[in-house]
């Protein structure tokens, strides 16, 4: 039983980052109906980011600080990669969009192979790993900031998406772009927004990632990614409480089946199970299904 | 003879009936209007005859063949065939090959002809030019048969999809709204293409069109339709003056 | 003298020409390999351009021409070389010639391929463009997974090793224009054509009668057999296989091929792996840059030239005897005036 509600905090501690990536995906997504190959790249680059900001510049600065300027930056550059990349397809035929997407990712992954060396550099957990005793269970500190600063931040942009003007316009853009232009929303400045909070989401799903597992490389995102994206079609593409629903059942999933089941085959169980959605509820869990029309 | 026989059909989408107890019947070489307000429901009429939709109640019958349980293409096999709303060429493809597609059916070499060029291969493909060809030119179409189809004026395009249905050998014919965004000139020329169509191919046409004139100049029946209902029947002049058609339009 | 014209009629012959073509680009690169001017190290990027001249067109079948996304041929390729491998290790001793030890194994490998094409596509082909695509990709990884776990046969992470490394010039030549010769042919068929139009727009090609279903399954298990056939000269090549030759970015290499030659041109891929084989190795200093190259001109080319170097289109040497013999008649003609 201890083992067991042992290996669901974890679950929960790899389910928060999937969570947070999902998200990334899922809105953008949502709003220019897009795979976004490359928010996998931009998880490596937030890792990356706050690698330089804690260990390569000696400012010393507290671990919130270097969190936020990381994601601050994953923001920047999400929203560059949109306006070079992918602005210019946004009426091409889908393929076209997703075949630049999966250009981005390869040049994002060898632009960090270009500036950090092909090596694994040790990221030593910015805060403390001891454990804290809590409800009877040893739980390590940074599994608890993990997890509670992924739901304030979920809970953050959940009330920002319903709450906020930006966050209205948001969700309008998503259901009909040519209303929303007609109510006068800006769709160019709300595409923009839409990768500016993904990335920086995914920047800090990427920052926990590194933590967790000590090391950063150029491809840490790839694994990670495309198990954030099976989460977000898990939950119902689209739809942002769906992703960080999925997020947590792919972790919950992914520790489970490593802890009984088999440690060797555990993607390709993940994968499987991505296929049998795709097959048998391609809306997901909380999404709702479309017919082309004729 | 009964060319295709429509009884009792319905759909819902979740809680919307968007079509209910539709009910006709058209006879061979009968030119057939289906019109009625947007969102009455006449596409969902032309989704469920070519199956693109399953109807959830009602029976479809075209030469006496229930196109129940059958699939989009396997209902062009009974002797139906349509045209789009919104062009649905293949663009990137030549004109004639947009019409050699539809002869698919009607040729029956297989992968060793294909590979192997076999003697069935060739006489095939060139009756399928043949006959592609002289298609092409009754729609005046002929000369620009190595163009892409994407590259054809709008109005030669609609002309191409008529044709391209016509090759499939149907029974029945059809046509989704065929005058939509033409000017009055090449609606007139449509309509006399029709007419010579129905003479030359010896088939019946259903089409669903918004511009009155032409439907009032070709059609021999019209059936109107109002939210999924048919609201009236009868002939052009008839239904000119019908108030139940008159109020669907204007409103009370 | 008669007869020496009558082959030349036969070999400038429209229907013959670009068979001629072929034939002599092969004399030429024989004679230049076995003479030794091209060299051990030249021949073998030759043989890999062969092999992603096959895994290329092959990947065509089913993103050019049929128009759908698939981002996982590697895997069948890999699935392809793992069964040549292992029926060559199993033969090399039993059958003593290797031409035919090649041809069955690649039979062999062409069969599993298909059969796998089967299995992913008659689910997968119900799903549309990017869902196809992921469900590839998690394929992909499923067969890379799979590899790597059944130890007993594929011997794990460690990699395959043994394989008679029989693969020569003739022999990938060869097998490299009958593979293109065969799907350019179908291509040019009623069931090419059907499949095109599936890609043009899947709703109007039911419309007038295709089985839309059957020719989507049928054009992606043509594109896994010759993946197949792909994977077993690569694994004659290299003579040794490891699962990570076949993963993700693998696929995307094939993908990048046919989208830089455009999707529905054969010729477009055949010199989009020339180059893009080619060009890295050539430039050495560049190999780091290498991916970086892959992954910029595939942004560019969306961007810019979505269709690819040759859209849809193909090079025929029967046109292009024609253009020079027009622009020669009429340097004839002025000649004489």
């Amino acid at each position: 039983m201890e083992l067991f509600i042992n290996q669901l905090i974890n679950g929960l501690n790899t389910g928060s980052i999937y969570a947070l990536v999902a998200i990334g995906y899922t809105m953008v997504y949502g709003i220019i109906k897009l795979i976004n190959f490359a928010h996998g790249e931009i998880m490596m680059f937030g890792a990356y980011f706050a690698f330089v900001f804690a260990y390569m510049i000696p400012w010393n600065l507290p671990f919130i600080l270097i969190i936020i300027i990381s994601m601050i930056l994953a923001a920047i550059m999400g929203m560059l990669i949109e306006r070079i990349a992918y602005k210019k397809l946004r009426k091409a035929p889908r393929i076209s969009a997703l075949i630049t997407a999966i250009g981005m990712s390869l040049f994002l992954q060898n632009l960090a192979l270009l500036i950090f060396g092909a090596s694994y550099k040790r990221m030593r957990p910015l805060v403390s790993t001891e454990p804290v005793h809590l409800f009877g269970f040893n739980i390590s500190k940074l599994t608890l900031i993990t997890i509670g600063l992924s739901v304030f931040f979920m809970m953050v942009l959940t009330f920002f998406i319903h709450k906020t003007k930006p966050g209205k316009a948001m969700r309008a853009v998503s259901q009909d772009k040519g209303a929303a232009i007609l109510m006068g929303i800006n769709i160019d400045n709300i595409i923009s927004l839409t990768f500016a909070i993904g990335s920086a989401l995914g920047a800090l799903g990427g920052i926990f990632y590194a933590m967790a597992y000590s090391q950063i490389y150029p491809t840490l995102g790839v694994m990670p990614g495309l198990k954030a994206f099976i989460a977000a079609v898990f939950g119902g593409i689209g739809n942002i409480t769906g992703a960080m629903v999925g997020g947590y059942l792919i972790g919950i999933i992914e520790t489970m089946t490593k802890a009984y089941i088999s440690k060797q085959w555990v993607d390709a169980i993940v994968f499987g199970l991505l296929i049998l959605i795709l097959l048998f509820k391609p809306s997901g869990l909380l999404g709702k299904s479309t017919k082309e029309k004729v | 003879m009964s060319v295709l026989t429509v009884k009792n059909l319905g759909i819902s989408f979740g809680g919307l009936r968007a079509v209910d107890n539709f009910d006709i019947s058209i006879e061979n070489d009968e030119l057939v209007g289906l019109i009625g307000p947007n969102g009455a429901g006449k596409t969902t009429i032309f989704n469920l005859l070519t199956g693109v939709y399953i109807p959830t109640d009602g029976d479809i019958l075209i030469n006496n063949k229930s196109t129940l349980g059958k699939k989009p293409n396997e209902i062009v096999m009974l002797g139906s065939s349509r045209t789009f709303q919104n062009i649905r060429l293949f663009k990137n493809m030549t004109v004639l090959d947009n019409i050699k597609i539809a002869y698919h059916n009607r040729m029956s070499y297989g992968l060793f002809g294909s590979i192997f060029k076999t003697k069935k291969y060739r006489l095939e493909e060139n009756k399928a030019v043949q006959i592609a060809s002289e298609l092409l030119d009754v729609f005046g179409l002929d000369m620009y048969k190595n163009d892409l189809a994407k590259n054809l004026p709008y109005g030669k395009q609609r002309k191409l999809e008529i044709a391209r249905a016509l090759a499939t050998n149907p029974k029945i014919l059809l046509l989704d709204e065929p005058a939509a965004g033409m000017n009055p000139q090449e609606t007139e020329e449509l309509m006399e293409t029709i007419k010579l169509l129905k003479k030359q191919f010896d088939i019946s046409i259903l089409l669903i069109e918004h511009d009155m004139r032409l439907v009032m100049g070709i059609c021999e029946r019209i059936v109107v339709i109002d939210y999924g209902k048919i609201i009236a029947k009868g002939n052009p002049e008839a239904i000119r003056t019908n108030p139940d058609v008159i109020k669907a339009y204007l409103g009370e | 003298m008669d007869k020496l014209k009558q082959l030349h009629k036969t070999l400038v012959n429209n229907k013959f020409i670009n068979y001629t073509v072929v034939f002599f680009i092969f004399i030429i690169l024989f004679l230049l390999i076995n003479s030794g001017v091209i060299n051990r190290y030249l021949s073998n990027l030759i043989i890999m351009i062969l092999i992603m001249i096959v895994m290329a067109t092959s990947l065509n079948i089913a993103t050019g021409f049929l128009g759908q996304l698939h981002l996982g041929h590697a895997a069948f390729m890999g699935i392809g070389a793992y069964t040549a491998g292992i029926i060559g290790i199993a033969l090399q001793d039993v059958i003593a010639s290797d031409l035919l030890l090649f041809l069955v194994a690649t039979f062999g490998a062409m069969i599993t391929a298909g059969f796998a094409g089967f299995l992913v596509g008659t689910p997968a082909l119900r799903l549309r463009g990017d869902y196809l695509g992921i469900m590839t990709l998690g394929f992909g990884e499923i067969v890379r997974t799979v590899i790597t776990n059944l130890k007993s046969i594929t011997n794990g992470a460690q990699g395959l090793s043994g394989i008679p490394r029989i693969m020569t010039f003739p022999i990938a030549f060869w097998t490299t224009v009958i593979v293109v010769t065969l799907i350019f042919l179908f291509m040019n068929s009623r069931h090419g054509r059907a499949i095109i139009s599936i890609r043009e727009d899947e709703i109007a090609s039911e419309s007038v009668g295709i089985n839309i279903t059957r020719y989507k399954l049928l054009g992606f298990i043509l594109a896994s057999m010759f993946a197949g056939v792909g994977g077993s000269m690569f694994a004659f090549k290299e003579s040794f296989l490891a699962p990570i030759s076949f993963n993700f970015i693998k696929s995307v290499e094939i993908f990048v091929i046919v989208v830089l030659g455009g999707m529905g041109s054969l010729s477009g891929s055949i010199i989009a792996a020339i180059v893009l084989v080619f060009l890295p190795e050539y430039l050495r200093d560049f190999n780091q840059y290498r991916y970086l190259l892959y992954s910029s001109v595939l942004i560019i080319i969306m961007l810019y030239r979505p269709q690819g170097l040759m859209g849809t289109k193909e090079i025929n040497f029967i046109k292009i005897k024609t253009w020079i013999k027009s622009k020669y008649t009429k340097v004839f003609l002025k000649g004489s005036d």
